[in-house]
């Protein structure tokens, strides 16, 4: 079976194939092997998070200004997704109270999707008028995780979540699902890698066009993350599948490593590690872009992104929360000699 | 913690298809490595208590000190008392750099049954750093090595800038793999390859690995990961999925990076041990003990560790 491929290579017009039969293109990937027997994807989507679940995990209330410029900037680095804001009640997270205003304030740049969390109908309806053309649902592996922070059971959720997604769907707007907890819960402590396939499931059947699989407090590793997406994998394609990972603990890269090694090609981060852990006080949370491009761009994986860019979009916003940087790309370019 | 990936007989652990080590020797540089790349002046006796705490979390091999000029590091210049004054666990191997013949010497006469010695994989670095060629440079190692195999002294070698120069930028895998042959066929015991400026990526340490694991048998090798840049979690994990199980790391990452002003150095050890424990790699050491002398130095540095797991686990 190891050398068919190559024979097939060689014998036929590889290009032809690849053109008849789009599904050999993976297939042969999945055969040629890399030094470490590994074929890495040779293009990852970046998710940047960081203008919505990086900002609102600032303590810092941010202009409606500053978090326009601050999308531009990101939409000029070439980044493919930027999620945008949150049309959650400004009540319980009153940094993207400005919601609305952001939607409609940024510049969007073609080819490039504005995601917006919309946790129930009414905040769908809502950006769906702010001009809204992509959605995200959040759901949780963890049952303690779903009460403690949105106030209802997973099944719960999944309902709403449900009408969200079926109204979405008779507008044509796509809907991402987020699963978070999905390698250990704050209060939970161990998650089940089954429940996760569940909930990722049942979130990508509803309807959701990628599921991104959140570490929600960054402790897990190389091995959890493995365990994890073993499990998703048999429930979900892997073409469906993208990796949120925290670097509280400092695992983000090699986890995200561990997923691109089992083809999961899309990844999320923030801008300048954005976003702190509500569960860490005073750690980090989002892993920053900068420092995923620069892992992806040092392994011949394209991104499509401009680092410079991301970099300057991340000393910006810094200087506007008068922060230092959590990305070690940026902080190391801001000094070298 | 529980982390059955898939298990053969042997007890192998695989991730993603890969084959781990199923335990890997940590080389704790911190009280070296680390304390040298810093700005305050450490005393002697908090050197010893560190060093003691590191003893007692469990780490194998912990590299105690320089016997270089104090001249040119003064922060080592207390190298004798500090050999002399640590508390020496049975089974524990307490290395120290000998930069010549001098060196070496004093360090035996100070006891120390554990030498390391260095070379460059860039010509340009081996000029500015100790002005002469790489060549030179091994050649002065001639006579320590001639002098540590009549003592019965074991020799560590490393090779800086293996992916990556100040100066020159990109280094060849070819001569990183010519400088560890060297080292190697010296009679260094093993060869520790230090990414001194933090560059590389899975990309680049693949390479370079590749290139020397044709030339230095992979159980002889080491990894020594800078984290400036934040790669180096990453880069180790590419290099214990080639079969590397020797990695070099910090301390609370003690030690910044010389040529990126305020940028981070050495990969903190709680990190590493975080996860290689998380992939049931065992190590022998015990994570809390460590977190404690990595909280210890850094409240007498007066300075916030750069362990990301000790950040993270003091504030819950």
């Amino acid at each position: 079976m190891g050398n068919v491929p190559t024979t097939v290579k060689h014998c036929l017009s590889y290009e032809q194939l690849i053109q008849d039969y789009p599904w050999l293109r993976r297939w042969l990937l999945l055969e040629e092997k890399t030094i470490t027997g590994h074929a890495y994807p040779k293009f990852v989507k970046i998710v940047e998070v960081g203008p919505r679940d990086g900002l609102q995990n600032e303590k810092e209330i941010v202009p409606t200004g500053v978090k326009i410029q601050l999308i531009d900037m990101l939409s000029g680095a070439g980044l493919p997704v930027i999620e945008a804001t949150s049309f959650v009640s400004s009540k319980w997270v009153p940094q993207m109270a400005d919601h609305s205003d952001v939607l409609r304030g940024i510049q969007r740049a073609p080819h490039v999707q504005y995601p917006v969390l919309t946790p129930n109908l009414q905040g769908f309806q809502d950006a769906v008028a702010a001009g809204a053309t992509e959605v995200a649902v959040f759901g949780s592996a963890s049952e303690t995780f779903s009460k403690k922070n949105i106030n209802c059971s997973i099944d719960e959720s999944m309902l709403r979540f449900e009408e969200v997604i079926n109204t979405a769907r008779e507008r044509q707007i796509p809907v991402r699902g987020y699963v978070s907890c999905a390698l250990g819960c704050p209060h939970e402590g161990h998650i089940e890698p089954s429940k996760v396939a569940e909930v990722a499931k049942r979130l990508y059947e509803m309807g959701c066009y990628e599921i991104s699989l959140g570490d929600t407090i960054g402790v897990g590793t190389p091995g959890s993350m493995f365990k994890m997406l073993q499990s998703v994998m048999k429930e979900v394609p892997t073409s469906a599948l993208a990796v949120h990972c925290h670097d509280t603990y400092g695992q983000a890269l090699p986890n995200i490593l561990t997923a691109l090694q089992m083809g999961v090609c899309v990844v999320d981060s923030a801008v300048a590690g954005l976003g702190g852990c509500p569960y860490a006080q005073g750690s980090s949370g989002n892993v920053s872009t900068e420092d995923v491009l620069y892992m992806l761009h040092g392994m011949d994986i394209e991104t499509g992104v401009n680092i410079a860019k991301v970099i300057e979009a991340g000393d910006f916003i810094c200087n506007a929360l008068r922060r230092e940087t959590n990305s070690k790309v940026a902080r190391a370019k801001g000094r070298t000699l | 913690q529980d982390v059955s990936l898939s298990t053969k007989k042997n007890c192998i652990i695989y991730l993603a298809g890969q084959a781990l080590p199923e335990k890997v020797k940590i080389v704790e540089v911190g009280p070296r490595d680390g304390l040298q790349n810093e700005k305050t002046i450490v005393p002697t006796e908090t050197k010893i208590h560190l060093i003691d705490m590191l003893s007692a979390s469990g780490l194998p091999v912990i590299e105690a000190t320089s016997f270089v000029s104090p001249k040119w590091v003064p922060q080592m210049a207390d190298q004798v008392e500090v050999m002399k004054g640590i508390g020496r666990i049975p089974g524990v191997s307490y290395p120290v750099l000998t930069p010549n013949l001098k060196g070496f010497q004093a360090a035996v006469k100070a006891g120390a049954s554990e030498v390391a010695i260095f070379g460059a994989a860039s010509e340009l670095f081996s000029k500015k750093n100790i002005n002469c060629s790489v060549d030179e440079s091994l050649q002065r190692f001639n006579d320590v090595m001639k002098a540590a195999k009549e003592a019965g002294v074991p020799v560590r070698g490393y090779v800086s800038c293996v992916v990556g120069c100040p100066y020159e930028g990109k280094v060849a895998p070819e001569k990183v793999a010519y400088v560890a042959k060297r080292l190697y066929s010296m009679g260094c015991y093993e060869i520790s390859l230090g990414d001194t400026i933090g560059v590389g990526t899975p990309g680049s340490m693949i390479e370079m690995l590749e290139a020397v694991s044709k030339e230095v048998p992979i159980s002889a090798l080491a990894v020594h990961c800078h984290d400036t840049y934040g790669q180096a979690l990453a880069n180790i994990l590419v290099a214990l999925q080639m079969g590397i199980g020797v990695v070099d790391s910090s301390v609370a990452g003690l030690g910044g990076c010389p040529y990126a002003q305020g940028a981070s150095g050495n990969v903190a050890t709680e990190d590493v041990v975080y996860m290689l424990h998380g992939l049931g790699i065992q190590t022998g050491v015990d994570l809390s003990k460590l977190m404690d002398a990595g909280a210890f130095i850094c409240r007498t540095l007066n300075r916030k560790s750069n362990s990301k797991v000790a950040q993270a686990v003091c504030k819950l």
